[in-house]
């Protein structure tokens, strides 16, 4: 129920719906997106980022917030940690419980190689597990991976290192496939065709679903199958420093047990960083639609031991995070719900552009009807605009939100918002980090040998905005990728002595570039705390 | 103007802004919280919780994150319960209850009482799902128990021991791997990528300078 304060413009939206509905927006052109992306999208603010000092970027910009923590202290001195006794001894230590962390580790152990997971929180504990829209992979006949791949790199401002797209487009089928015959429900029709919509910026409608649980869908099952596969998950204890050996390969990582704080060591032939993304940084202060521990720790730990980072100034606002009730605002509203034929409504009852535009693009959209064009609507917490949810009962009948989105339902619905009947609120939210550390297609990064990434903590995949459902497809891919050739690579590798000198030559690099900082990282966790 | 409501976290008084979340006043309250909070959402079932309101005789549940705090709301988490997990290999599993009468005998000690259904976060009719799996009906029980975030609070009201998530985690893999019709069009794409049906697409694609590629986008044909 909306209080008195929105009833006129919810009556605008009302009255307007019938035709609104018939509406075909068009979409924007190629100058018109630039232009308002350059005006009103959060990454061409300039005063919110800084240039790295020091590190393998050095002289590159990103998130003012992300700068702190990679010109950091360590939590830990060389010192203070017996690297000659390690606790845990494995080919392949898998740092991140979510879904890449989670595909990694299974494919490890598919090809024989001795493979433990760390994760800080619990295995599932992860942005894979709050996927709501859906996966993407061009399987029908009116499609290809070469279409999909044109999507993508468009979509992605042509930044996208191409060969690590090929990879993506090429094994999105094989993906689904490993997915469905591990259990993953898929929505089908009843002869077994998947049933597919367009996300924002597809030309070809590819996005498969498990209604609008399918990334929760998919990360119980690979959860449930590392437990079937009897693979250690060492939770609650975060990795807080990589290990180097004498010939500067990856070599393990310091971890910490979040809830002692004791110092352990595990030692390993290759190491995969899987940690995942960074809302919970809340750059430019917005709120975020990532789960509590996104932090961007794979970064920071990557960078200090001289992995190189790719587009980390870019990050992607997900045009609509729920603007009201405030409990839950920021959290993700899916993209399907455009999908299926909700349009993005001003507080005149205006359709303002087409609802499937790429998510950058929609964001800075909606950003602008909120500023400058003083069409948004007063939430009492900020400004947002309407998603008029009562067209997708009106285009695809009565019972379809409940069949489809039923998590959106059931969130709302705890505010008693009855979103088949009434629109709802949104505003762009941190959704995820574009940029990451630089792989080759082997997963491998560029610099340091024996140090993999797989999922969110990659940079490059998808350029400089990535389109809805290829973050649970690249988790998949690149995950599984990742797992198979660290375990290949940890088959040929001889460890050498253990060192975290990486340290101290970390600190003075900081030194001599006058960088004066009490910030420690990884941050691990974001302090909510009352002040 | 904040409103301000009495709340006892784990027993102790604690006064707090009425528009908070559970999860969210414990950290108005103080606490940084490492478990019992994980996606924040209401998709990871790691905030379950247990309340009763004060004078009420009814044993509340929910998922912390996702449930307003109430005045004289008693709040106890529940950030880990000990579900029992069956290890099993999906590639052998059978697909009829004879699985479950293997890995999960317990669900046919069911009594009746359907304390797990009244207290699921998710209000699902958990009684339901694991009387469908008691038959073998896995399709019926993936469907029922879709929306199952795990949280595991209807286990630890279970009298017969039963770990309903554990049962239908299995219920809806055997579902999803052998139950659900097989996908056609999947398949022949797998195999014509494996062929290298689309090699030279996508070779072209590698080597196109940037304004072909923007030219190519720019003027794609969209799907209706």
């Amino acid at each position: 129920m909306y209080s008195e304060k929105f009833q006129a413009s919810l009556k605008a939206v009302e009255a307007a719906r019938e035709k609104n509905t018939a509406y075909e927006p068009q979409r924007m052109t190629a100058q018109q997106k630039e232009d308002l992306l350059a005006a009103y999208h959060p990454d061409y603010k300039q005063d919110e980022f800084e240039l790295l000092k020091i590190g393998p970027n050095k002289g590159d910009k990103v998130p003012s917030q992300l700068a702190d923590i990679l010109q950091a202290h360590s939590r830990i001195t060389a010192e203070s940690v017996d690297l000659s006794a390690p606790d845990y001894d494995v080919d392949v230590l898998v740092i991140g419980g979510g879904g890449a962390g989670a595909s990694a580790a299974i494919e490890a152990d598919e090809a024989g190689a001795k493979v433990m997971i760390v994760t800080k929180l619990r295995i599932g504990d992860a942005n894979t597990m709050m996927a709501e829209g859906g996966i993407q992979a061009a399987d029908k006949p009116n499609d290809s991976p070469a279409i999909h791949f044109v999507d993508a790199f468009g979509g992605g401002h042509f930044a996208a290192k191409r060969e690590l797209l090929r990879k993506l487009v090429c094994d999105a089928p094989e993906a689904i496939q490993w997915l469905s015959e591990l259990g993953v429900e898929f929505d089908k029709d009843a002869d077994g065709t998947m049933i597919t919509t367009h996300g924002g910026g597809t030309s070809r409608k590819r996005m498969h679903a498990a209604k609008d649980y399918s990334g929760a869908e998919i990360m119980r099952t690979l959860r449930d199958e590392v437990l079937n596969r009897e693979i250690p998950v060492v939770d609650f204890t975060a990795a807080i420093e990589l290990i180097l050996d004498d010939k500067g390969n990856a070599a393990g990582a310091v971890l910490m047990n979040m809830e002692t704080k004791e110092l352990l060591v595990a030692r390993a032939k290759t190491v995969i960083i899987a940690t995942g993304g960074a809302g919970r940084m809340h750059y430019q202060g917005f709120p975020t639609s990532n789960h509590y521990g996104a932090t961007a720790d794979g970064l920071v730990l990557g960078y200090r031991a001289g992995a190189k980072l790719l587009y980390a100034e870019t990050l992607q606002y997900h045009p609509t995070g729920a603007a009201y009730p405030e409990q839950i605002f920021g959290a993700l509203v899916t993209e399907k719900v455009r999908s299926l034929g909700a349009k993005l409504v001003n507080v005149n009852g205006e359709v303002f552009m087409h609802p499937l535009e790429t998510r950058d693009v929609s964001a800075a959209s909606i950003i602008r009807e909120c500023s400058t064009r003083g069409n948004g609507v007063d939430t009492g917490n900020g400004k947002g605009v309407w998603l008029d949810t009562p067209m997708i009962e009106k285009i695809g009948g009565e019972g379809t939100i409940e069949k489809r989105i039923p998590a959106m339902m059931r969130m709302f619905e705890k505010y008693g918002i009855d979103i088949r009947k009434e629109p709802i609120l949104v505003y762009p939210t941190l959704h995820y980090q574009n940029g990451g550390l630089d792989i080759t297609e082997d997963g491998m990064t560029t610099n340091v040998r024996n140090l993999f990434v797989a999922g969110e903590a990659v940079g490059g995949i998808h350029g400089k905005n990535r389109l809805m459902g290829n973050s649970l497809l690249d988790i998949i891919v690149f995950g599984r990728n990742a797992g198979i050739n660290a375990a290949k690579a940890a088959k040929e590798t001889e460890v050498g002595t253990l060192t975290l000198d990486h340290i101290a030559a970390f600190e003075k690099e900081m030194a001599d570039a006058n960088i004066c900082t009490e910030t420690v990282s990884p941050k691990l966790l974001p302090d909510y705390t009352r002040k | 103007m904040e409103n301000m409501v009495n709340i006892f976290l784990f027993g102790k008084k604690y006064e707090v802004p009425d528009n908070l979340t559970i999860m969210t006043a414990m950290e108005y309250a103080g606490y940084q919280l490492v478990r019992g909070c994980g996606c924040r959402n209401g998709f990871c079932g790691a905030c379950a919780t247990i309340y009763r309101i004060k004078g009420d005789k009814e044993l509340k549940a929910c998922l912390a994150c996702q449930t307003k705090v109430e005045d004289n709301m008693y709040i106890a988490t529940l950030p880990f319960f000990p579900l029992v997990k069956e290890v099993y290999d999906i590639e052998k599993v059978s697909t009829t209850e004879a699985v479950m009468m293997q890995l999960y005998p317990e669900i046919y000690a069911c009594i009746g009482c359907n304390a797990c259904t009244k207290s699921c976060t998710q209000g699902l009719n958990v009684m339901q799902y694991i009387a469908y799996a008691q038959r073998g009906d896995f399709e019926k029980c993936a469907e029922e128990s879709f929306d199952c975030v795990m949280c595991g609070v209807c286990s630890s009201r279970c009298p017969a021991g039963i770990s309903h998530p554990q049962v239908a985690m299995l219920a809806r893999r055997i579902n999803g791997k052998y139950l659900a019709p097989e996908c056609g069009h999947l398949e022949d794409r797998v195999r014509e990528i494996k062929d290298g049906t689309f090699n030279e697409l996508i070779e072209a694609l590698m080597q196109k300078p940037v304004e072909e590629m923007k030219e190519l986008y720019n003027t794609r044909e969209i799907e209706k």
